[in-house]
């Protein structure tokens, strides 16, 4: 069957942000808000989305570039591309945490294109979903991953309530762990959600992964100025190192003080990716490091209080010590 | 052609009625591009009209856009839903670029766009009004002399098969704009958006290296 090519739809491109919701709020459930289109058109050429109009981001300049605010934060468009976040010196030398999430990213390429709006929208990578299945998450009544033969080695280990998807962003456990905040414009106006809350659970809404209505935009992101330059950790383990969704990924913040070898931790913000629907920032972890030396066996309590709690599926146990050692190196070597 | 329809709606590609066995599948897919008249027997173009109709509501409808494409100005009916790699290849005649996955999970479609490294496959053409587009065609000199990525790639036999060669090529001519004097790790992940099934990874590594050094690395 040839599914090569995306299925009819009208093409708007706005220039205004006004006239993206505005479109947007027009079209209802028949709209589609696209940015750099690495999911959307996926979606679109397996025909499991059919849109009738499509609402292209891309020509709208104010949602594009990276500025730093008066407030000594930092203002991100949410259709800058990975590869600018990436590159940019302000980000690398300030939030170094977000450039190094953003390089992990799929390929170069994606991140040429692809932006930092679109990466934290992206829909679940559960590959029943993708594949247009009647899942939970598509509006049926069962999950086909969560099942004796399902293949669920990529999937939750916390959170799990009919669907067991995970987020698979990169970026969005470093925006969590740098305290963020999403600023979203819809028809109501405009409105501030921590990055901490942006991102919803099956419990709250199985069919969406974030709090956007209908007809909002993500405008742009913004990392307060508390985090900037502190200690950072990020790493993801894939099962490729390029174009791959990350099987657990780790985002630490730190800050510290005292002499090299005998520090303390001040304060800590850390946030595990694809181990849940949502990326799960680790509370019990922070409790557990804040106050203490920054020593082995800081970092080593600290790996195992990550994974309590954890149930995980059939195939999937593997992200339990994987998590674990991640903690750990995270506290050792931030 | 309902006599030759396969029972989804789509004409059997009937390429015998209109290849002889002299004409190589080059000549004959630009052949067909270029003759309106042949072009709803080729298979390759009829996922792209199949596509267009369906409804007939407004949502089909072609529109005149003006790309900048090798430094021509080329105008071109595009559909809202047409990929770059689709008006490339199938209305612009550039076959140098080819399709692979047309998922961006493969870039064998790898174009340079504002001289950026994008997959075409996943670009729609609407997007890139105006902006400069530069395909494999492009790269050669006036007097046809080859890019000195296509020549070090002849030189060090970086290409196997040779498909996802022309997206190779484009990845490394973008990183040695923007950095002339790579190191082979900068070379490696400036390419690992490149799938090579041959598994030609080091003979291109090779290759770049060569364009960018003057010194080969290879013994060969």
């Amino acid at each position: 069957m040839s599914r090569d090519m995306m299925s009819a739809f009208e093409l708007y491109q706005p220039d205004t942000v006004d006239g993206a919701v505005d479109l947007l709020g027009r079209f209802g459930a028949e709209g589609w808000a696209l940015a750099g289109g690495n999911d959307s058109f996926d979606w679109f050429k397996d025909r499991v989305k059919r849109p009738k109009y499509v609402v292209d981001l891309g020509g709208i300049a104010a949602l594009k570039g990276i500025r730093e605010s008066a407030d000594g934060g930092v203002e991100i468009g949410a259709l800058t591309s990975l590869t600018e976040v990436e590159q940019s010196s302000v980000i690398q030398g300030r939030y170094k945490l977000l450039a190094d999430a953003a390089r992990r990213v799929a390929s170069p390429q994606i991140r040429n294109s692809g932006t930092i709006g679109g990466n934290v929208c992206q829909d679940a990578r559960c590959w029943y979903y993708r594949y247009g299945v009647d899942c939970y998450r598509a509006g049926g009544n069962t999950c086909y991953a969560d099942t004796p033969e399902g293949q669920n080695r990529e999937h939750c280990l916390w959170g799990a309530d009919r669907c067991v998807a995970v987020s698979p962003s990169d970026t969005a456990p470093a925006l969590v762990a740098l305290d963020a905040t999403m600023v979203i414009v819809g028809p109501g106006g405009q409105r501030e959600v921590k990055a901490e809350e942006f991102f919803i659970g099956p419990n709250i809404d199985i069919e969406r992964m974030t709090v956007l209505e209908a007809g909002e935009v993500l405008t742009a992101i913004r990392l307060p100025a508390e985090w900037s330059g502190a200690r950072f950790y990020f790493e993801k383990v894939a099962d490729r190192n390029t174009w791959d969704f990350p099987l657990v990924n780790i985002a630490a913040a730190m800050k510290v003080s005292g002499a090299a070898g005998s520090e303390t931790v001040d304060a800590i913000r850390i946030v595990a990716g694809a181990v849940q629907c949502v990326p799960r920032r680790l509370t019990v972890v922070e409790e557990v490091v804040r106050g203490q030396a920054k020593t082995a066996e800081t970092a080593s309590l600290a790996g195992q209080s990550a994974v309590r709690g954890a149930t995980p599926l059939n195939f999937n146990h593997f992200k339990i010590p994987l998590l674990q050692n991640l903690v750990t190196r995270a506290i050792r070597d931030a | 052609m309902a006599d030759n329809t396969n029972g989804r709606g789509h004409p059997e590609p009937r390429f015998d009625q209109f290849v002889s066995k002299a004409t190589s599948r080059r000549q004959f897919i630009k052949g067909v591009i270029f003759s309106g008249a042949a072009a709803t027997g080729a298979g390759y173009l009829l996922t792209l009209g199949g596509c267009s109709g369906g409804s007939g509501s407004a949502s089909g409808v072609e529109r005149l856009l003006t790309l900048n494409v090798n430094g021509q100005t080329r105008p071109v009916d595009v559909l809202p839903n047409e990929t770059l790699a689709m008006t490339l290849r199938y209305k612009l005649g550039l076959t140098g670029t080819k399709l692979g996955c047309d998922r961006g999970e493969c870039g064998a479609c790898t174009v340079l766009i504002d001289g950026v490294a994008s997959y075409s496959c996943s670009t729609l053409t609407h997007a890139v009004r105006g902006r400069p587009i530069m395909t494999i065609e492009g790269l050669e000199g006036p007097n046809g002399e080859l890019h000195k990525v296509q020549q070090a790639m002849i030189d060090e036999l970086g290409p196997q098969c040779g498909f996802c060669t022309p997206g190779q090529i484009m990845s490394a001519v973008a990183l040695l704009e923007a950095n002339p004097t790579p190191t082979r790790d900068e070379v490696r992940h400036a390419l690992s958006g490149n799938l090579c099934r041959c598994g030609a990874y080091d003979h291109y590594l090779n290759a770049v290296m060569l364009a960018a050094t003057g010194e080969r690395v290879s013994q060969a």
